[in-house]
């Protein structure tokens, strides 16, 4: 049977499910209008969901079932499940906590929050206290080499290296840890750096108008007609060159660029609200009073750009985050010793190709590589919810 | 009698807020005729249009029915599938939203609109329902009905637009129709054309309405019976005459009563006095556009001088000039004798103090995310150089002055106000600089007609106190009686008349003026058929101006 009358039949299988499930909800619940005004589509869509959800069930169980440190096909998928449904359950109980601790205003808070947004939280107040305390946290220090138990490299193997160790010998935990601070720091740095840069220019070209804005705008197309991650790799080589001869630390360079490309879509965001809350008579009656610019931008436009502008931090800083990562995965980045994740993930490589027969030898590459994913999904977690409550939307 | 077409019973609805269910509609009954239109009147927040919504069987997000029934022509349409109702609605139940602009599609020409319903349906083939389209736009008497539905909407004027709409409600020949303010954002001049046509399709298809307005002086044209809403709960039906004649409640008296507000007439200008401000020979354009041409009138101490005229004649751009927002081309604006600068930025702190804005949308013309307080202490702050305990004081007694209670209002966001009450934050702001002179632009035409009529009695109280000057704009000739002394008629940018108000109100007119006063209803429900009898009823509205 070909690969295209498999699927023909299954999907020919789950349409006949589909239909008899509909036809049975009528006739066991008399009719009711959730079963009567049900469209085919819907059904077809719950009976699609049972299936692969027994699928997952059944994965699960193999992979169970089977001898972990050896080849286990549904090794990954197990890990991935059973985080899943640890941190649904970490922010369901961190939601639950949220709404009988804390102040009035939290717990009302705690009341209406989806639970995707309290994972989110959760995980961003553990990474900052991560980054804020990692050299008390952290059992070894970032570049400190250990003698004599290089490359531990199965996680969970030695007592004292619950994560292993790298090829030279560094506690991978603590590098973790180390790299929440690095990365996470800069990260947050640069983008504050952005978006004073383009969020300042913004709203000075959205007031202004005119030429000033011709001018702004226009240059910060130039900007952003070049790939930003090639523009960045280019920048970054030159100022590899300038950081030994000026004997300032790449790091500063790396901020400084990234702050820069990043301001450019931030300059567009920024202009974009700015237009539209220029506009509004409360405006015009502040220029009439004769308010200065310094008042028109700081006290009558950003606080109603405040939401939309947050927004873009969230998604902005995970767009500098990956962009740190990149850059330190291509060798430019943070410099060794410093921990980083996107470092780590390049160190590590090597080991990926071991998840055919070994799959917890392949985990260690992917912790760091699994922190970055985690607090983006953290914080745009965050993010989407912040723009819906701030658009006022109810579902 | 015949079985009703509609009948409505303990209809109770709720909305969402904040995680709770408050009610919307507190059990309302409400039967409909073949034929019968009725008028559902309120304030806003008296629930009409989501009652009206309702009468499709349907709600708005974050509103439920929580008890009663609707029953169409014998069908339930609460319990009524999915199926039934797409049968239903567009085709025997149609909906006419208040803006006609939003409502179409702005990519499809009109009539690709008006027959999706009939092919949709099943009830006609297109080529059928564009020639029907055609012919329903002969009989709203939209001009140049053989192509004006192969236009875009943009491309076709606002009350032009609301009858295309009307036309497309009538595309299947429903049995009911839901008016939800189709004229209230129209023109006096345009509302009646609007009304006129409608009126007369409803009658000639025998088609059952339900007229959603505020305006009274409309309902009493278009509607057999009336329906007085108050908060969710019915005050009182009576049939139109009976309402107007007899109203037995008195929340329909007080409503009823609004328009008996007039100021007395003050003394004549004493002649050769300095005008507080003078508008002299201005021209204005935006860019290559002209707006203004030639426009002369003076503004005098503790007078309002209100500016009436369509959209479109220049009324606020002749406002911007004053202000300085848009620079003169030609001519001059002078205030107590002394030229100002053309330019605001060109203008001292002093002059700019002199002159304040009451905007019309009170929405947008306050940040949202500054409180009350702040609001009136920025003016306070900026121009008379008060801090601490004094500019507290002094915005206290300006709360005071627009009549409401500072310790209560002080710390509250415009979220958290009403229309009216943020209407009065916006003249309040203006007060706290100690102007001479205020323009207000089109205060009143937002707000329902009881808070209008306490705005329009504050303004001239502080008038009376304050020996304020006002430039009124509006295109509300009831406003006009109630509060101007003097007034200047506009057209195309033009002044066409300027006078004394009681010259104004008394014939001979300028053909203009005669079409604006003629054209603003009247509580006489008679008072549509007469007016098109004396205009001729072929040429109303359109023929009227061309007729000048």
């Amino acid at each position: 049977m070909s690969a295209v009358s498999t699927i023909a039949l299954g999907i020919a299988l789950i349409a006949a499910l589909a239909w008899v499930f509909r036809l049975a909800g009528q006739k066991m619940t008399g009719n009711a209008p959730r079963f009567r005004d049900m469209p085919f589509g819907l059904a077809f869509g719950y009976i699609l969901g049972a299936l692969v959800l027994v699928w997952l069930i059944w994965a699960f169980v193999q992979s169970r079932s089977a001898d972990l440190a050896t080849a286990n096909k549904f090794f990954f998928l197990g890990v991935a499940i059973k985080g899943f449904l640890l941190f649904a359950a970490a922010a369901w109980i961190f939601r639950l906590l949220g709404r009988h601790v804390g102040t009035a205003g939290t717990r009302k808070l705690f009341r209406t929050i989806p639970l995707t947004a309290a994972f989110g939280i959760l995980v961003i107040i553990v990474y900052a206290i991560l980054a804020i305390f990692a050299n008390v946290i952290a059992p070894h220090g970032q570049d400190e080499i250990l003698q004599g138990v290089a490359a531990n490299i199965i996680p969970g193997s030695d007592p004292n290296f619950p994560l292993g160790t790298d090829q030279i010998g560094r506690d991978i935990l603590s590098r973790l840890i180390y790299g929440a601070q690095n990365t996470v720091g800069i990260a947050f740095a640069t983008t504050l750096l952005a978006f004073f840069i383009g969020g300042s220019l913004g709203f000075l070209a959205a007031v202004v108008g005119g030429w000033t804005d011709q001018i702004l705008s226009r240059g910060i197309d130039v900007l952003m007609a070049i790939p930003s991650l090639i523009f960045a790799l280019l920048l970054m080589t030159i100022a590899s060159v300038w950081s030994s001869r000026l004997g300032i630390p790449l790091t500063v360079f790396m901020v400084l660029i990234i702050a820069v490309i990043d301001s450019t879509r931030v300059f567009r965001l920024a202009r974009a609200v700015g237009q539209n809350i220029v506009v509004m008579d409360y405006i015009e009656a502040a220029k009439l009073r004769g308010e200065g610019m310094w008042y028109l931008v700081f006290k009558e436009i950003l606080p109603n750009a405040t939401a939309p502008l947050l927004a873009e931090f969230g998604l902005r800083f995970c767009f500098v985050f990956l962009t740190i990562a990149a850059l330190s995965f291509l060798g430019v980045g943070i410099q060794p010793p410093l921990a980083d994740w996107g470092t780590m993930v390049r160190d590590l490589a090597a080991f990926i190709s071991y998840a055919q027969f070994a799959p917890l030898v392949a985990t260690l590459p992917l912790l760091a590589a699994g922190a970055i994913a985690l607090l983006t999904v953290a914080v745009n977690f965050v993010v989407d919810w912040m723009l819906q409550k701030s658009s006022g939307l109810k579902e | 009698m015949t079985e009703p077409l509609l009948k409505i019973r303990g209809l109770k609805l709720e909305g969402r807020s904040d995680e709770t269910w408050s009610p919307i509609i507190n059990g309302v009954d409400l039967t409909l005729a073949r034929g019968e239109v009725l008028g559902l009147i309120g304030e806003s927040g008296a629930g009409k249009s989501t009652l009206g919504l309702a009468a499709m069987g349907f709600t708005r997000d974050g509103v439920r029915i929580s008890e009663g029934s609707v029953e169409f022509d014998g069908i339930d349409l609460l319990k009524a599938s999915a199926a039934v109702k797409r049968g239903l609605l567009g085709k025997r139940i149609a909906y006419v939203a208040q803006s006609a602009a939003a409502s179409f599609n702005p990519a499809h020409r009109i009539i690709d609109q008006h027959v999706e319903g009939p092919v949709q349906h099943g009830v006609m083939s297109r080529a059928e329902s564009e020639a029907d389209g055609i012919a329903l736009y002969e009989k709203l008497r939209l001009p140049d009905p053989e192509n004006i539905g192969f236009r875009y909407p943009h491309q076709v004027s606002g009350g032009q637009l609301q009858r295309a709409m009307t036309a497309m409600a009538m595309a299947c020949r429903p049995d009911l129709i839901i008016f939800d303010e189709p004229t209230t954002a129209l023109d006096v001049t345009t509302q009646i054309e609007v009304l006129a046509s409608i009126r007369d399709i409803v009658k000639d298809f025998n088609t059952a309405a339900i007229y959603i307005t505020h305006d009274l002086a409309v309902v009493a044209q278009m509607a057999d019976r009336i329906k007085v809403l108050l908060k969710g709960d019915e005050v009182e039906t009576a049939d139109t005459r009976t309402m107007l004649s007899a109203p037995t409640q008195e929340y329909t008296k007080s409503l009823w009563a609004v328009r008996s507000f007039e100021r007395p007439l003050k003394a004549p200008v004493v002649a050769g006095s300095v005008p507080v401000v003078s508008v002299q020979n201005v021209d204005a354009s935006y860019g290559t556009v002209p707006v203004l041409h030639d426009v002369n009138f003076d503004m005098h101490a503790g007078r309002t001088v209100a500016v009436v005229g369509e959209s479109g004649s220049g009324k606020s751009t002749t406002a911007r000039c004053i202000t300085g927002l848009l620079p003169p081309k030609a001519g001059q604006i002078c205030f107590g004798g002394e030229v100002m600068p053309a330019d605001y930025r060109k203008r001292s702190k002093d002059q700019l103090r002199q002159v304040q804005m009451i905007y019309q949308m009170a929405d947008t013309a306050l940040n949202p995310r500054m409180s009350v307080g702040d609001i009136i202490a920025r003016p306070v702050q900026f121009y008379l150089g008060l801090t601490g305990k004094e500019k507290r004081a002094r915005v206290d007694s300006l709360l005071e002055q627009i009549e409401l209670e500072p310790s209560e209002y002080y710390n509250r966001l415009p979220s958290e106000l009403s229309g009216g009450q943020k209407q009065r934050i916006g003249i309040a702001r203006a007060l706290a600089a100690e102007p001479k002179f205020i323009i207000c632009d089109e205060v009143t035409s937002a707000l329902d007609q009881l808070v209008a009529e306490g705005i329009l009695r504050l303004l001239a109280n502080l008038q009376d106190n304050l020996g304020l000057s006002y430039m009124f704009i509006t295109h509300d000739l009831a406003t006009v009686r109630a509060i101007a002394d003097e007034v200047v008629v506009m057209k195309n940018g033009r002044v066409v008349e300027a006078g004394p108000k009681a010259e104004m109100f008394r014939p001979p007119h300028h053909p203009y003026t005669d079409l604006l006063l003629s054209s603003v209803p009247e509580m006489d429900p008679d008072w549509l058929t007469n007016l098109l009898q004396e205009r001729g009823v072929d040429n109303i509205g359109d023929a009227a101006v061309g007729k000048m």
